[in-house]
């Protein structure tokens, strides 16, 4: 029966193609990285993690997602090594025991981007908190990623500092779009809406619309990122060698300089600040 | 909107050019979904067969709890299959997250009620004509099963093709359970996902078209064994 052989090949060359490529999934030296969406969409890491590669024959796979999730799939123990920036929820994650220990890496800053019309006034400020303020006064659009990112956590700082309820204007003016840092600047840039970002996302972001950096140069807008190898006590699996490898290399001389050498447009975007004790 | 005009530019840019990464992509999102049907059908076919051809008690509530089931959103199931898969889950020893083996199971398990839902149908209207004829001739229950499945595989390879179109675009599901790693478990959608994200709204698009051209590819491709089949049979 003609037919039915042919039901039963095409059955079994699907089997087949399917199983090897997934079988690709190949078990050479690699590490999984929880690490958050600004450092892997501004392109940080198609630049930095060859280098590491070519080096030590250790290949990184990262799961880019907003740091409250990396976070908690670190917890899990679906990752080796976490690399974020939320250094309070970083360090509470080193005294449950999830992570051995915290290392600065680098920094940049955040800054407040907005509709070039400026409806609030803030363009050419300094002062973070002011500049949301008045905003909130005007109450103009602001998208905000209200999810539990870094970002977030950032922002809602900020918000505190202004004395500014958002929760209460949540929906109206103040919009949470519980989302990643591209998206929000997405539903930034359709609603001529604030937003606050990290800058390096913002550099390589390519649909800025009408949107342009408002609010600059704040230490409130500081922004800090460590790397933390998740414990090998707690989570058995975790690659504790490989690990170690690539928190040591991106501490050291060789990994901070080639931080500081990733450039977009000519624009630095990480500042590596790295003090070998860690914290 | 410039986008358009460059979206499809690029678009036939891609496709000319042969851009390796963006094969390796389309060729990972084919081998997990076509690999999610194949399992989905394997379990939801003889299911949905079996629901449609038997008569039990709480056949009705089960067709409904079935039907139901097609609408599950995807990104459920991939947080389901994420707590099932994570070392801190009951499967976690498999250390199969961040696989693609794991999106082949989140996919499947989104497919798998879709085909059983949709062959129980196939199966429940062949069955009711057979009848007759099964009970005259004395068939046992599998044999007649069989003949069904059989008899019925024109409109059950519609079935397996809904549910591959289900698979191949869904982003909730294998965004959770893949993880989107460049290299291991990218596919179409999460990567359309990621230059969304980005904002490069143009490459996003064109990968969209692409992904409409993979998936006219696998329907043509079917049709096309299917005539000839049918011819064969005929012939």
């Amino acid at each position: 029966m003609l037919n039915r052989r042919t039901f039963v090949g095409l059955a079994t060359a699907v089997a087949l193609t399917a199983s090897s490529l997934l079988a690709a999934a190949n078990d050479a030296k690699s590490i999984l990285l929880q690490s958050t969406t600004s450092t892997a969409n501004s392109g940080l890491f198609d630049y930095l993690l060859p280098l590491f590669t070519e080096k030590t024959g250790i290949r990184v796979d990262v799961v880019a997602v907003g740091t409250g999730q990396a976070i908690k799939n670190a917890e899990n123990g679906d990752g080796d090594v976490l690399f974020v920036h939320a250094k309070a929820d970083e360090e509470a994650f080193v005294a449950a025991g999830h992570g051995v220990k915290r290392f600065d890496v680098m920094y940049n800053d955040f800054v407040v981007v907005g509709p070039k019309a400026d409806p609030a006034g803030v363009a050419g400020g300094r002062d973070a908190a002011a500049a949301l303020k008045a905003i909130a006064d005007v109450e103009a659009p602001f998208a905000s990623r209200g999810d539990d990112s870094g970002t977030y956590k950032a922002e809602l700082k900020l918000w505190q500092k202004a004395k500014v309820d958002v929760k209460a204007a949540s929906g109206g003016w103040y919009r949470e779009t519980g989302s990643g840092m591209g998206q929000t600047l997405n539903v930034a840039a359709g609603m001529g809406a604030y937003a606050l970002t990290d800058r390096a996302t913002w550099a390589a972001f390519e649909n800025k619309g009408d949107l342009a950096v408002l609010v600059e140069g704040d230490t409130a807008l500081f922004n800090q990122y460590g790397v933390i190898l998740v414990n090998p006590e707690k989570h058995p699996t975790v690659k504790a060698d490989l690990g170690q490898t690539f928190v040591d290399w991106l501490v050291s001389k060789e990994g901070q300089a080639a931080i500081a050498g990733f450039t977009i447009g000519g624009e630095q975007l990480f500042y590596p600040n790295a003090t070998p004790s860690g914290s | 909107m410039q986008d358009f005009g460059a979206a499809f530019r690029l678009a036939g840019h891609l496709l000319v050019s042969g851009d390796p990464d963006l094969l390796e992509i389309v060729a990972r999102s084919l081998a997990v979904s076509l690999g999610a049907v194949l399992v989905a059908c394997l379990i939801g076919l003889p299911l949905g067969a079996l629901i449609g051809f038997l008569r039990f008690p709480g056949r009705r509530a089960i067709v409904v709890f079935l039907n139901a089931l097609m609408g599950l959103p995807p990104v459920v199931i991939g947080l389901l299959v994420y707590m099932m898969l994570s070392r801190a889950g009951p499967l976690g020893p498999l250390g199969l997250l961040y696989t693609p083996t794991a999106m082949v199971i989140a996919q499947a398990v989104l497919v798998t009620p879709l085909v059983a839902a949709l062959a129980r149908q196939t199966v429940e209207t062949l069955a009711a004509e057979y009848d007759e004829y099964f009970q005259s001739l004395a068939v046992p229950w599998h044999a007649a099963l069989g003949a069904l499945l059989w008899d019925g595989r024109s409109a059950l390879v519609t079935v397996a093709l809904a549910g591959f179109g289900r698979a191949i675009a869904e982003v909730g599901a294998v965004i959770i359970v893949g993880g989107n790693i460049d290299h291991l478990t990218r596919v179409m959608t999460t990567a359309i996902a990621l230059e969304t994200s980005k904002g490069d709204l143009a490459l996003a698009l064109a990968l969209g078209m692409v992904l409409i051209l993979l998936s006219v590819g696998v329907n043509a491709a079917v049709m096309g064994v299917r005539s000839r089949a049918v011819e064969a049979g005929h012939g």
